[in-house]
């Protein structure tokens, strides 16, 4: 077991290693600002990895993705910093403090009333949002240039390419703590939780506790994920931070990718990136038919999402995939 | 063995993305390719998007033939042929930001012209500063483009919404002087409520004596259902009452409100009524004062000079409707950003470089479509022109909708001067304004 982990961590410093430099010399603007989008998406998509994991899936997570988002935006706006080591964290950070809150409500219920309770939670922060002139209601505002070490740049290209070293960073620890967790005994209660609660209990640990930590998790990651957008896009909006839709992309991102491997949401974000990036350009009036029509494929076909096909074609034995993982569609 | 995977996967997928991503053909000299956003798919795409869309594609077409009326008939921009690419505008602002990069910076096109909603302008205004791309937006109303920073690359060949409230008071005085206390039913989101600031603030300078009612009504954007807002409109004293409704909100709105009598009842004033008054014809009642957001669509469509009567012709025969306001200001852009071209090339002497034309664009002035343009504001980058409301009258004879009363308000009168942000002007009761 420590010698899978082990390895796991080696191939994901690897391959963000890879792509780190791949998009430092190789990779065109355009390509490495889609990674970037993408790799901060796929941190919230590792956060809904972790509660699906336990059977519960969040149809409301774009709460904290907005409240990563405005927290960036507004540390900016209101008190001026812009400092990305105390902006991101602060994002994590109020995403994590609401969740917690939060959590005490939310960690009793299970499969839809999970799901719609949390949707209830992130449409209220959007309708507050939207009923918010000073903050611009559903136009938005801006976010300040970010700098690091108190250093700004109008470079567009320096200021992404250090933005996409940082995603790449954060992205690398995130998998790789993450995947910690999972092997830990907290985390493998993770597929024992979904299978059986009582069980759980009779062990002596309490599920109420183990189900509210992932949910801070779950919170602290995709605020993470909502700061880096905000960075990313250089503009905060409800309509693209925190409405509904926000967090149905998330959901069917981790459908996609599904729940086999931490590197899944990094790869399963990016292709669905180039997917919607392809399908708009190729078909500009039906690209929702691409795009939609592609998880319906994923869901007949790969049931375990697109992680499914990469163990697949690597030949792994499932038994060796961590925490003993199966598909949705396999239960 | 599973680390090298683990990278070969990462690796080869990236891999492929960037062999996809290789331009298939560098643009040759003699031509120019535009990238024209608009939503084509969506609530905004019926009423906005696909009119503009289309009053683009139709003068792109007569651009590239040489068929504009004179003075605009030389072929091309500076000569070149346009090649259009059009993009949808839905699918939210991330979206908006990528595609626009991808315009850039993968299909690389010369210049970006389009986008309906204020949010995508205010999302794509930075970005498009920071990859330093000419980018000429269409229709987006928010005044904050310019407001907030000046903009070197940004431009935008209409008036922004100040304008479109600011007419619609004028209008109330002009025509209903006797009113003594107004309300307002808006879509609770930044246009809407941008929409009442701006009307009721005009409101106090120009009729200081109308009272505003303590109740305007902000039912959600695409509610659909507006039955409660309807009785509590009906219950306030105010006589008359502005919305700022658009589109499917807009239609259903005035379908419940006229059986109600509503418009019997009420003085109304809808300052972008005139983009659903042709789907509507007949069912929009006679009576309601109507706005187009400036002299677009329905309010210039019987103005008879040879450009105008060639547009609403042309439109006409190719789409079989009569152009809306979207179709204008489409079109106005894609006019703006020839005319540039063709300036900056006769300055230079030879084909333009971005520079050139982004020099020609700025402080512009030129007759479009229905009335002439200025750059006039933000540094030369944001336009001005006059702005007009009209009366609905069903016009039995012919069987269509028809206007009377239209009055015609100078650029100088409905849009702030250079030095004041529209809220800074309209409070401090218009100072200098031309009417």
């Amino acid at each position: 077991m420590t010698q899978f982990m082990d390895r796991t961590v080696i191939g994901l410093t690897l391959g963000f290693a890879l792509v780190a430099l791949l998009g430092v010399f190789v990779l065109p603007d355009w390509l490495m600002s889609q990674v970037l989008i993408a790799f901060s998406r796929a941190l919230a998509v590792l956060g809904l990895v972790v509660l699906w994991r336990t059977g519960l899936i969040s149809f409301g997570h774009a709460l904290y993705f907005g409240l990563g988002a405005y927290t960036v935006a507004m540390l900016g706006k209101d008190l001026g910093v812009t400092e990305v080591l105390i902006t991101l964290p602060a994002a994590g950070l109020v995403a994590a403090v609401v969740g917690f809150a939060l959590g005490f409500i939310i960690r009793k219920y299970r499969e839809i009333f999970f799901a719609m309770l949390n949707l209830a939670f992130s449409m209220v922060l959007f309708g507050i949002l939207v009923k918010t002139e000073a903050l611009g209601s559903t136009d938005g505002f801006s976010v300040e240039q970010p700098t690091l070490f108190g250093i700004g740049t109008e470079d567009s290209t320096v200021k992404l390419t250090v933005l996409f070293l940082a995603v790449c960073t954060v992205g690398w620890l995130s998998a790789v703590l993450v995947h910690r967790y999972l092997g830990s005994v907290l985390g493998s209660l993770t597929t024992a939780v979904r299978d059986n609660e009582i069980r759980v209990e009779y062990l002596g640990y309490s599920v109420a506790q183990a189900i509210h930590g992932k949910y801070v998790m779950s919170a602290a990651l995709t605020g993470l994920a909502g700061g880096f957008t905000a960075l990313a896009l250089g503009q905060v909006d409800p309509e693209s931070m925190v409405n509904w839709t926000v967090s149905g992309e998330l959901v069917f991102v981790t459908v996609l990718s599904g729940p086999g491997s931490v590197a899944a949401p990094f790869i399963g974000s990016l292709l669905f990136e180039l997917l919607r990036t392809y399908a708009f350009e190729l078909v500009p009036y039906a690209w929702q038919l691409i795009v939609g029509g592609t998880l319906l494929a994923v869901i007949f076909f790969l049931p375990g999402g697109l992680w499914s096909l990469i163990s697949k074609l690597g030949g792994r034995d499932r038994a060796a995939q961590p925490g003993g993982n199966r598909g949705e569609g396999e239960r | 063995m599973k680390p090298m995977r683990y990278a070969g996967v990462v690796g080869a997928g990236l891999a492929a993305a960037f062999a996809l991503s290789a331009p298939a053909s560098v643009a040759a000299k003699d031509t120019v390719s535009l990238g024209i956003v608009a939503f084509l798919s969506g609530p905004a795409a019926g009423p906005y998007g696909v009119p503009g869309r289309n009053g683009a594609e139709m003068v792109i077409e007569a651009i590239n033939k040489g068929t504009l009326p004179a003075p605009y008939d030389t072929k091309g921009f500076a000569g070149a042929t346009v090649e259009a690419e059009y993009i949808d505008e839905s699918g939210g602002n991330t979206k908006q930001v990528s595609e626009y990069r991808n315009l850039v910076q993968k299909r690389e096109v010369d210049a970006v012209v389009g986008y309906v909603s204020s949010g995508s302008c205010a999302a794509i205004a930075p970005v498009a500063e920071e990859l330093q791309k000419l980018t000429v937006m269409a229709v987006c109303g928010t005044p904050r483009i310019f407001e907030e920073a000046p903009r070197e690359y940004v431009f935008r060949t209409m008036s922004h919404a100040t304008a479109d409230n600011i007419a619609a008071a004028h209008y109330v005085k002009e025509m209903m002087p006797d009113v003594k206390s107004y309300t307002g039913i808006n879509q609770n989101y930044a246009w809407g409520q941008d929409s009442w600031r701006d009307f009721s603030l005009a409101m106090t300078d120009v009729m200081p004596d109308a009272k505003v009612s303590d109740k305007p009504q902000f039912p959600k954007i695409f509610a659909g259902q507006y039955g409660s807002e309807i009785s509590a409109l009906s219950l306030d004293d105010a006589e008359l009452v502005h919305s700022s409704f658009w589109g499917g909100d807009f239609e259903a709105f005035i379908l419940q409100a006229t059986p109600r009598g509503f418009f019997q009842q009420k003085k109304v004033v809808l300052t972008v009524g005139g983009v659903s008054a042709y789907r509507l014809g007949k069912r929009l009642p006679d009576g309601v004062a109507i706005g187009s957001r400036g002299p677009y669509g329905i309010l210039v469509r019987d103005r008879d000079t040879p450009l105008n009567t060639w547009f609403v012709e042309t439109y006409k025969e190719a789409y079989g409707e009569y152009p809306s306001g979207a179709a204008y200001q489409y079109a106005q852009a894609i006019l703006a950003t020839k005319i540039a071209y063709d300036k900056a090339a006769e300055a230079a002497g030879s084909f333009p470089d971005e520079k050139q034309v982004r020099d020609a664009l700025t402080g512009l002035e030129f007759e479009s479509f229905a009335a002439p343009v200025k750059m006039a504001l933000g540094n030369g980058h944001q336009a001005i022109t006059e702005h007009m409301y009209g009366i609905v009258q069903w016009n039995e004879d012919a069987g269509e909708l028809g206007l009377r009363d239209v009055k015609v308000y100078p650029a100088e009168c409905v849009m702030p001067p250079a030095d004041k942000t529209s809220v800074e002007w309209i409070e401090a009761g218009m100072p200098g304004a031309k009417c």
